[in-house]
Order: C-alpha cells, then structure tokens, then sequence
C-alpha cells in the first residue's frame, strides 16, 4: 500500500463541497468592486445593494419564496440558532413553551434544544427507528397545545433520508404550531419547495451546494413571529443586525442559480453513481450494509457499516490511497465519537462505530467510483486481519 | 505525535532520511469534557493531549508535508492506563502510568493501527535506542545517547517483536541538538517547554483525580515502625513510600512513608534509616532478550526513573519474578514502581516491584 496518494478523489460533499469557478468569480468581483455598505444611500450602498437583492431572489427562486422572507445569515447553524431561539421567544408570552424536533437531527439543532432546555423550555426529541425517518404518529404523539416550534431535517446529514416534511407540518399546524426544516443537506440534491412543503421556516447553507463557507440563510415565511437572535442594526429588514457579508452572499446567490439550473440532471447523474457505488461495496465487501432506508433518499449520500472494522482506521486508510470519505461526527479535536445518528436509529454499537459516509457531488466521475471499489476489498480485509489482533505477543 | 519537540523532530529526522511518514496523535483523555463548565462537578486534570498540543502537532505535520491523523484512543487508555494507576494507588502502590502508555498502547495498538495503515514501523519521540543485533538477530533496547533525557526506563516492557517494530530516531541525540534542530528547520515547537509530569493529572493533583475516579477517602492510622498509632490519614492513595511532605505530623526528626498496607489502610513512618533496604523482588517481569540471564548476573539496576543506578546481583525467580540485590542499601523501594537492570547501555529487563 503506497502512503502517498497520487490522485485525489473526494467523497465528502455532505461536510462541504468545492466552490464552483463561476461563483468564485461573483465573490472575487463583489470583494474588488462592490466594496460599499448596503445599508447606505450613495451610488456604492446601491451598488452592494443591487448584489444583495439579486443573490435574494435567487435564493428565493429556488425554494419557490418570495425574496422578502430570505434573511441572509453566516449560515446553517446560525439559521438554526435563529429559528429555533427567535421562536422559541416570540412565542413565550403566549404559553407556547414546548419544542420538538427529532434525535436525528443536526447539532445546531440539538444543541441548541438543549440550551433552551435549562432556561426552562420543555423539549422533545422524536426517536427514529433503523430506517432514519421519522415517523408521523411520533409526532402526533408529541405535540401539544403549548408546542411553539417542530424542527426536523429535510434530509439527514448522516445517512441521506428524506423525511416526511409536508405531512409532518401539517400536524403541527393542526396543533397550531410552528414548522422548521434544516434543509442544509436537501438543496442543491433535490427539489425544495416551501409552499409545497406547507413550512413556516428553512435553514439553508451556501458551502453544502458549491458555494462559500460563512453564509447561509433561513427563510421566514411572511407574517411568521421571530424574534431577533443577532441584534444591532436594523440590516436584513429588520431581522438580521450586521453590516451583510456582500461578497459571500454574492457567491450564495450565484451558487443557487447554478443548483435550480443542475438539480434535475445532477440528482439523476449522481443518484446512478452513487447506486453503483453501494451495490458494488455491498457485493464485494463482505459484512457490509446500508443504514438507513434506501428510499426516499437524497441521490448522493450512501452510508455503509464493515463489521469487525474501526470507521477511523477505514478513514485514514481511505485518506492514503488518495480517497476522502467521513464518518459519524467529527468532535472538537478532530476525532471521531460514535454518530448520535446511528445511535438514535437503534443501530447496535459496532454499527454506530465502524460505518463510513460518502457522499457525491458535482466533478465526481464512474471512474472514480471504480477506483474506490477496486481498493476498498483489500483495504477492509488487512484491517479485519489487524483487528483485536496486538503485537504484545 | 504529541505536540511536543522530541516527537516532531523525530518525524523531521524521518521525513529528511527518505521515510514515508505518518503522523499520528493520541488522544487519549478529553480534557474538553472532564473540564466542561457546563458539567458542574467535573474538572481538568492534566497537561498533555490538549486541543493545543494537538494544534502544535498538526501544525509540525503541515510544516513537514506528512499527512496527519488523531486516533482516538481513549478507551484503550482508561482500560490499561487510567484503571490501572487508580487501582495500584488503591492498593497502596505508586504505579507508573507511562510504561503501561508505552507497552500496552504505542507499541500494542498503536502499532496494529499503523500496520493497517500499510506502516512498517512505529516511531515515537523517546531517547531511547534500538539496536538489531546481525548475529543473533535480536534487538537491544540501549540507552538514549543524552543521559539526562534517557527514557529506557519507560520501555522495560517491550517484547523482540515491539522492538523489531519501533524506531527511536532522537535516541542518538541529546536534548540541546533537538531543539537546535526544530529550531533550524523552523518548527513551531522548538521552544515548547518539557513536560515533566504525567500526562493526565497535574502534579499536586492526583488525589482529586483518584477520588473522581472512585477511590474512597477511606480514613485510617498512621504508625510509626514500631506500631504505634501516631496520626490519622485520609486515605492510602494519598502517600507514596519515600514521601516526607503532607504526613501532617510534628517531630524531631523528618519522617517518611515507609511502608502503606491497603488491606488495613495503614500508613507506616519512619526515619530516614528504616527506608533503606538491600534487595527487593520484582514481578511481570520482562527480559529484553525473551530469556533470563544466569543467576548472579551482574546488573545496575534503577528503582524510580530519577534513581542513581546501583550495583545489584540479579537472581532469576519462577513466574516472571526476579531478585535484585544491592551492593549497598537503596532508599525508599517504592512497591509499584520499576526496577530496570542495565548492562552498561543496554537494558538488561525490568519488573514491578512488589
């Protein structure tokens, strides 16, 4: 096994994806050109102004909103923090003090559920069974008459399910409550409509669909009550203080023209690679499966468990063969812990712990797919003929 | 890699010999957890395996152009080095946590990590030296070239195999080279400062870290040698054979811990005089070669790793024991500790002493 790869094959569009050229140049040209403030009268305000209304409609076109509900933020976790905590304290003078989203979702959502938790704030989580959805009597269930906000993901991270999002807002407003989509992983893969989907707020992320890292939105559906998270100024209609980030909602805007023109022949392209990806380690690779349901799924997004292997030893071994692919979540300083995704479903320990997530993206190709799966068989059989095994004689 | 000079250097000294190499750090202790604030009840022990050493260390990797991993290996390390220390303090021993780091982790896990990595060799930071003996065809563990960095000490346990697998590439120099190096070559770490205690607790510390990881503060007597009640004490974890700070009691004379019996939770007093002894067995024992030597051998053998080696007689006992006899007496045989018997420079084997 050579230790220094010599090509590059990146399977790990789920944690972020390359810049597309044409939305580097629209961040290069407003950071030289645009440099004015939007928030001021003169030719240069109007200037960055222009920039910012064109990357909202864009964002706006392609989840089917109007470009007054898009508020421009540093990105998913923040559109999160901001649905999350400006609902949950908007609505607190009305008794409406209970949250729920699902085990499975992101941290920016969890975590954040959590901080609102010790400040008094009843939440539930919804429990997922080994196919990664969420099922609709869960929530049924859960809901009460004090619940102010249901937040559950479009589309895992983790292992690609698509939840059932038009049926489950739908239960929360015959509840009378709020519904939020983190659908940081859904645009760009698959179709997003926010009146078709019945919602009231989406989290969005430019860096998950070839865009910058650092911006992001949450759309607000007209006459939603949220409260300011980030106060200052009164930029972003009021909703969002700081002076914009021109140049990276520049690159959000184009990189959401470039997702709405590609969905429908990249979902089709990518869902065929991926396929092959999956059926081909699943029948050359022994002790292997697939978490989570296969469909509905998001088309790029596989994730596959090797019995009797440590996903990090697979990872590294992955990385030096020139192959880059995630696993679980990563923490703090950068090593693994078991993914709380797999544990939610009910998955056994092993399985939290020796599974591997690729994920597709734009540039990948068949022949990359053929290398992985040409290398993969000999990797995983030295690492099971190493495991438990200790030199110490 | 832990962040510190001798192990970046050492991957240096490899990268400019023409190795292909990995980087790797352990992380073995998180110390984010144990020290999260918003987990009232929990605090940070220690000093090592930081976010910032894991900074330095994959700061040194990119400065190299190596690929740079963090293994997590925390459960190993709770599982052979954490309860270990916590049960040898319980049982009124002073255990030694980095040779088990070294035996039972780096040159156990770590190296069947890395040879499902396609690697052939862990190397590691240690001044130490491996030799591979042509006409035999075993391996010497020797001394590190710098005798007040030599950490043979800490590598008693390994086996022909571990060694065949390990290499020391700082063994050869002394410290000042080291830094000098790292300072030449530009590395980010050169002057980092040594770390000198162990890693997950901070000196001063290890009675908070033992009583978090369960050990009762189980109060008993303190006795002088001749049985006498003198004081009370708030539990055996808390003294060390040798140990004169911290005993709480008055006298004419200074006062050391000279023998701790868990089972009925008494510490023993003396002075200076009762702490000498002039042999001691050792059990677990390791031969470097893979077989004892003739009984009589004779040795210099190192009680504790800042011990001035003593002339001794080695007697092989059954069991992976052995007896050490001493020319002269040697204070404060500490029970838990090490004793490594040296033939010059090589390391002859080593034992815990019982």
């Amino acid at each position: 096994m050579g230790m220094i790869a010599v090509m590059r094959i990146y399977f790990d569009h789920n944690a972020t994806t390359p810049v597309d050229p044409t939305v580097v140049e629209a961040i290069a040209r407003a950071l030289s050109g645009t440099f004015g403030n939007a928030s001021s009268v003169h030719h240069f305000g109007q200037q960055a102004k222009a920039v910012l209304d064109d990357a909202r409609s864009a964002v706006a076109s392609l989840i089917s909103a109007e470009p007054s509900e898009i508020v421009f933020t540093s990105g998913g976790t923040e559109s999160d923090n901001f649905a999350l905590r400006g609902v949950a304290e908007a609505l607190e003078p009305t008794g409406r003090r209970h949250l729920i989203a699902s085990s499975i979702e992101h941290e920016a959502v969890l975590v954040t559920l959590r901080a609102l938790a010790r400040r008094g704030w009843r939440t539930t989580l919804l429990s997922v069974d080994q196919s990664g959805i969420v099922k609709p009597e869960a929530l049924a269930e859960a809901l009460t008459d004090e619940t102010a906000i249901v937040s559950v993901m479009h589309a895992n991270n983790e292992i690609g399910t698509i939840q059932p999002i038009a049926e489950l807002a739908r239960l929360a407003h015959g509840r009378g409550a709020l519904f939020h989509t983190d659908a940081v992983q859904s645009i760009g893969k698959i179709p997003v409509d926010v009146r078709a989907l019945g919602l009231d707020l989406l989290s969005l992320s430019a860096h998950k669909f070839n865009g910058p890292k650092g911006v992001g939105a949450l759309w607000i559906k007209r006459g939603a009550r949220v409260t300011s998270v980030m106060t200052g100024g009164k930029h972003e209609r009021n909703r969002r203080a700081g002076t914009e980030n021109v140049p990276g909602i520049a690159g959000l805007g184009v990189a959401a023209q470039l997702a709405a023109k590609k969905l429908s022949s990249e979902s089709v392209r990518l869902a065929a690679l991926r396929n092959r990806l999956e059926a081909e380690i699943l029948q050359k690779v022994p002790g292997t499966a697939v978490n989570g349901v296969r469909e509905p799924r998001v088309p790029n997004t596989t994730n596959i468990s090797f019995d009797a292997i440590e996903a990090e030893s697979l990872l590294i071994a992955l990385d030096l063969e020139g192959v880059a692919v995630s696993t679980g979540s990563a923490c703090s300083s950068g090593t693994l812990e078991p993914s709380h995704v797999l544990r939610a479903m009910g998955l056994p320990s092993p399985r939290t712990q020796n599974s591997i997530r690729m994920s597709l993206g734009a540039g990948n190709t068949d022949a990359e797919v053929d290398f992985v799966v040409s290398k993969l068989p000999a990797i995983v059989e030295k690492l099971r003929s190493l495991t438990g095994t200790r030199v110490r004689a | 890699m832990s962040g510190g000079v001798d192990s970046s250097v050492a991957a240096a000294l490899l990268v400019r010999q023409g190795h292909e190499v990995i980087g790797l750090s352990m992380q073995l202790y998180d110390q984010a957890r144990s020290g999260n604030p918003g987990d009232p009840g929990t605090r940070a022990f220690g000093t090592c395996c930081t976010i910032d050493d894991l900074h330095d260390a994959r700061r040194v990797a990119a400065t190299l152009g190596i690929p740079h991993y963090i293994v997590n290996f925390e459960r190993e390390f709770n599982d052979t080095v954490i309860s270990n220390f916590v049960s040898e303090y319980a049982a009124g021993r002073t255990p030694i946590p980095c040779v088990h780091c070294n035996g039972d982790l780096k040159f156990a896990t770590l190296v069947s990590r890395a040879e499902g990595l396609g690697a052939d060799f862990v190397a590691t930071g240690h001044y130490a030296r491996v030799d591979l003996d042509s006409d035999s065809g075993t391996y010497a563990l020797k001394r590190g070239a710098d005798p007040a960095k030599d950490q043979s000490y800490f590598l008693f346990t390994l086996n022909q195999l571990q060694l065949s697998h390990a290499m020391f590439p700082v063994g050869d120099l002394d410290k000042s080279t080291v830094r000098d190096y790292a300072r030449e070559i530009g590395l980010s770490v050169a002057e980092k400062p040594d770390s000198h205690e162990i890693c997950f607790v901070a000196s001063g510390e290890h009675t908070a870290f033992l009583e978090e990881h369960g050990t009762p503060s189980t109060a008993g007597a303190i006795r002088d040698v001749t049985g006498k009640v003198v004081g009370r004490h708030e539990g055996v974890h808390r003294f060390t054979v040798g140990q004169r700070k911290g005993l709480g009691l008055s006298s004419p004379i200074p006062l050391y811990v000279v023998n701790i019996d868990a089972g009925q939770r008494t510490v023993t007093v003396g002075p200076r005089a009762s702490l000498e002894r002039i042999d001691l067995t050792a059990s677990g024992v390791n031969w470097i070669l893979g077989h004892a030597p003739a009984p009589g051998t004779r040795v210099t053998a190192r009680i504790r790793h800042q011990h001035r080696e003593a002339s001794a007689s080695v007697e092989p006992l059954p069991d992976e024991r052995v007896r050490v006899t001493f020319d002269e007496p040697q204070s404060a045989v500490a029970p838990g500790q090490a004793v490594v018997m040296y033939d010059g420079e090589r390391v002859v084997g080593g034992g815990w002493i019982e």
